[in-house]
């Protein structure tokens, strides 16, 4: 069967996993009824154990799921920890669904899909050494990816049903109430793992740092928590968040943020009390930079800035040029360890943030979004998933999520060495055309030509010349000259649902 | 000359061997590209990079650019090729470095015009310009300025002439002062464009601005430089005020209205307006446009609501 989008969609594998095509990326108001956890009723005083492997051997069954959260980034040493008792102990046919997989996991993960311990994974995205695995056809079952207002909703409708969760946590008291921003191991806002805590059967803790009763703010309560598991380490403070954020210095992608910032200042939404998320990346960052200026300049300031946080963003609230930072994660040390000071900063769980199927999400207030683009098509659907090679190096994250906001600005250069970023038709389609509005290159600008207002109002900007879609396109492919198509066995390795829960695409298998 | 009244804002150097620059050499908005394929290139590169600039003015769209390449000096086994490729190829100006003398340009000029006869080239299309890099060239400025119809400009270059004048560059510029001068004279004497050093210390944006904003005052017609992101901070200084705009503007239509009743006289506000003041007027009037000033009608746009967002630009410099 055909999606909406033009995708051919495995019949087999739709019917099996009772899957729809993605049609709309209007929700609509559906009536849902969402799905509770057990709850094993506690009244003891005392919830903390010191053998995580006892904790795992007397609660984990061959064919559960189990959770993670990824807010140690490239810091965790929570998931190995777990990963590798469970590998020791000989469990078999487990679905992983961690909110997402970072580099740091990737051996372990491998291990366990070569000895059958893992056979289902959901997760927002996968690189490097996983990556390749999965699409050279590693893991029995498709991977199903979600972004993180999907995963959200998942949880909640029970499409995820999470039998142990897993959180690390840098502070914990015995009775399990926790938070991010505080101990050596701060991360910042826990938003995506808040999912896992109020939704899985069973919660355990991990912590390196057990704190005295009762402990506050408490962003996971200890009516969620079964078990507080006390270890050595969580986590590497120095890989957990960048250091200072450095500003790039490459002119071209300085050029493509001004003129995303051209593009903002000249559109419609920037007035007072707008909204806005930018992301991380050297390009975000900068157009942060441009963006606090052009506020200056013009005495606007913002309502709120959204999404996974960064330094750059702190400071502007600190200087009153945004009124409340709403926080699902934060990427730099800066951000971590601003939200136990500023009570602006507003740590949000991924359903507040992003999720589709609740009564009102944060990117429903959202007026701009800056997001980037492995590729983007002639429809301006973006693959943020697959490399040029059709390898998975990429996740879904919050892109299908924040593009629904007013603005949807997609930055991304013409080419990137020989690869054309511009392309007919994108190897993978994470988030459709229709919820994109702009696309900056370092060329110029193009407008999603449904966006008539849009073209009208941006067409005459000082110096952000504007073309088609298929001209950038053009100039682009003119630069590069056209690839030989990829090739890809028929094997389905990847499911990609749209943030409704619909397949928006599949990744086959890469033939090499 | 031909194309004197073209803005030379910005010379933006391009190391010649270095394909991602000379791919995207084009987007940043420089009034003249300038491939190099001297000091940037290491010897074993010479033929690489000549080749790579070659494909590159083929291939890639450098919009209104103009374009230029410097060759390696005449006492290098590589100066004949780069002429004889770079004409092929169709560059707009060759610059030469280290000219010290009329006769080293008159030298370039033949073996210019001996290339545009073997390419099929228009014979006089192929513009030259002369880096001046020492204290001889400074003393014969206006000789080499003058030397041929072909000249496009002369260009200070510091770091060699400071060496050979025994010295080295100070944050306050006073050991140019001569320099700059005589150059600015000689190319002005000789109707052709001049350009400044480059500044190549990035982190000094503060000594950036000083440095573009006095040579500016002296009458320079742009910089060379050595980063992309200096395009904009240059174009910042030279960007003319409201209130030049508008005065250009009303010279011009004091211009159009005299034209348009017959008369050889002008005058705006019971005043003559002369040559000079109309030239310049001309001229502010590019500037605004280049600085996208003015709007479809040609107006000029009071509120640009981005125009200042600039790093380290003018408005954050306070």
């Amino acid at each position: 069967m055909k999606n909406s989008v033009n995708r051919e969609l495995p019949d087999a594998i739709m019917k099996d996993l009772d899957y729809k095509p993605f049609e709309s990326v209007d929700f609509g108001q559906p009536e849902i009824q969402r799905h509770a956890p057990k709850v094993r009723a506690t009244t003891g005083t005392d919830k903390v154990v010191d053998s995580l492997e006892k904790v795992v051997t007397e609660n984990l069954e061959d064919g559960m799921t189990i959770s993670f959260h990824h807010h140690f980034r490239e810091g965790d040493y929570v998931f190995n920890m777990v990963m590798c008792i469970i590998i020791d102990h000989g469990y078999k046919n487990l679905t992983l669904a961690p909110s997402s997989l970072t580099n740091t996991m990737n051996d372990i993960v491998i291990e366990a899909i070569e000895k059958g311990v893992v056979t289902n994974i959901t997760s927002s995205g996968m690189r490097g050494t996983l990556g390749d695995a999965v699409s050279h056809g590693a893991l029995e079952n498709p991977v199903i990816f979600r972004s993180h207002g999907g995963r959200a909703r998942a949880i909640e409708s029970g499409e995820i049903n999470i039998d142990i969760a897993f959180l690390g946590v840098p502070n914990a008291d015995e009775m399990g109430n926790a938070n991010g921003m505080n101990g050596e191991t701060a991360f910042g806002s826990l938003g995506y793992a808040l999912m896992d805590a109020r939704y899985a059967d069973k919660v355990v803790l991990i912590t390196d740092n057990l704190v005295e009763y009762p402990n506050t703010p408490a962003s996971i309560e200890q009516t969620q928590v079964d078990y507080v598991v006390k270890v050595d380490k969580v986590g590497d403070p120095d890989k957990i968040g960048s250091g200072a954020t450095r500003f790039t210095k490459d002119p071209k992608e300085l050029k493509i943020a001004k003129t995303v910032n051209d593009v903002i200042v000249n559109s419609p939404y920037f007035k007072d009390g707008f909204s806005f998320q930018t992301g991380s990346g050297g390009a975000a960052l900068a157009v942060t930079r441009f963006l606090r200026q052009s506020m200056i300049d013009n005495g606007i300031t913002a309502s709120f800035a959204l999404g996974g946080i960064t330094k750059p963003t702190i400071d502007l609230l600190e200087e009153g040029l945004v009124k409340r930072v709403m926080d699902v994660q934060d990427f730099d040390k800066g951000a971590a360890h601003s939200m136990k000071l500023n009570p602006a900063q507003q740590e949000i769980s991924a359903t507040w943030y992003a999720d589709p199927a609740n009564k009102g999400a944060m990117v429903d207030k959202l007026d701009v979004v800056i997001l980037s683009a492995l590729e983007i098509d002639t429809d301006f659907n973006v693959n943020v998933m697959t490399g040029s090679d059709g390898v998975i190096r990429g996740a879904v994250g919050g892109h299908q999520d924040a593009a629904t906001a007013k603005l949807t600005i997609i930055s991304a250069p013409l080419v990137r060495g020989r690869i054309a970023t511009i392309v007919p038709a994108v190897t993978t389609n994470v988030t459709p055309g229709a919820s994109v509005d702009v696309l900056v290159t370092e060329a110029g600008i193009a407008i999603n030509p449904n966006r008539k207002d849009l073209l009208e109002t941006l067409k005459s900007v000082p110096g952000v010349p504007v073309y088609t879609i298929d001209e950038l396109q053009q100039m682009a492919e003119k630069k590069v000259g056209k690839p030989e198509p990829l090739e890809f066995t028929d094997r389905t390795v990847a499911m990609v649902e749209y943030r409704d829960g619909t397949i928006i695409d599949t990744i086959n298998e890469v033939k090499d | 000359m031909a194309n004197e009244e073209r803005l030379r804002r910005t010379m933006m150097f391009v190391p010649g061997n270095n394909p991602a620059m000379v791919k995207d050499a084009g987007i940043f908005g420089a009034d003249s590209i300038m491939f190099d394929l001297e000091d940037a290139v290491s010897l074993p590169e010479k033929d690489a990079a000549r080749y790579l600039v070659y494909e590159a003015l083929q291939t890639v769209d450098y919009g209104d650019a103009e374009l230029v390449v410097r060759i390696n000096g005449l006492d290098t086994p590589f100066y004949k090729n780069d002429i004889r490729a770079m004409v092929k190829a169709g560059i707009d100006v060759i610059r030469l470095p280290k000219v010290e003398t009329a006769d080293m340009m008159t030298e370039l000029v033949g073996l210019v015009e001996e290339a545009e006869a073997e390419f099929g080239r228009e014979k006089g299309s192929t513009r030259v310009m002369a880096a001046i890099e020492s204290a001889m060239g400074v003393v014969n400025a206006y000789a080499i300025a003058s030397s041929t119809d072909r000249m496009m400009g002369i260009a200070l270059s510091a770091e060699d002439y400071t060496t050979d004048m025994k010295t080295h560059r100070y944050p306050d510029g006073a050991e140019l002062e001569y320099a700059r001068n005589a150059i600015l004279h000689a190319a002005r004497a000789a109707g052709v464009s001049a350009f400044d050093t480059v500044f190549t210390n990035m982190d000094d944006p503060e000594g950036f601005y000083r440095e573009t904003q006095y040579i500016h005052q002296l009458g320079f017609d742009g910089k060379s430089l050595v980063n992309p992101r200096q395009i904009e901070m240059v174009n910042a200084v030279f960007e003319p005020t409201e209130k030049e705009v508008l005065n250009a503007q009303n010279v011009i239509a004091a211009i159009e209205e005299a034209r348009a009743k017959g008369s050889g006289v002008i005058s705006m506000n019971g005043q003559m307006v002369d040559r000079p003041v109309v030239l310049r007027a001309e001229r502010v009037m590019r500037l605004a446009k280049a600085s996208h000033l003015l709007d479809a009608a040609g107006d000029y746009i009071s509120n640009v609501k981005a125009a200042n967002s600039q790093e380290g630009g003018k408005q954050s410099e306070k």
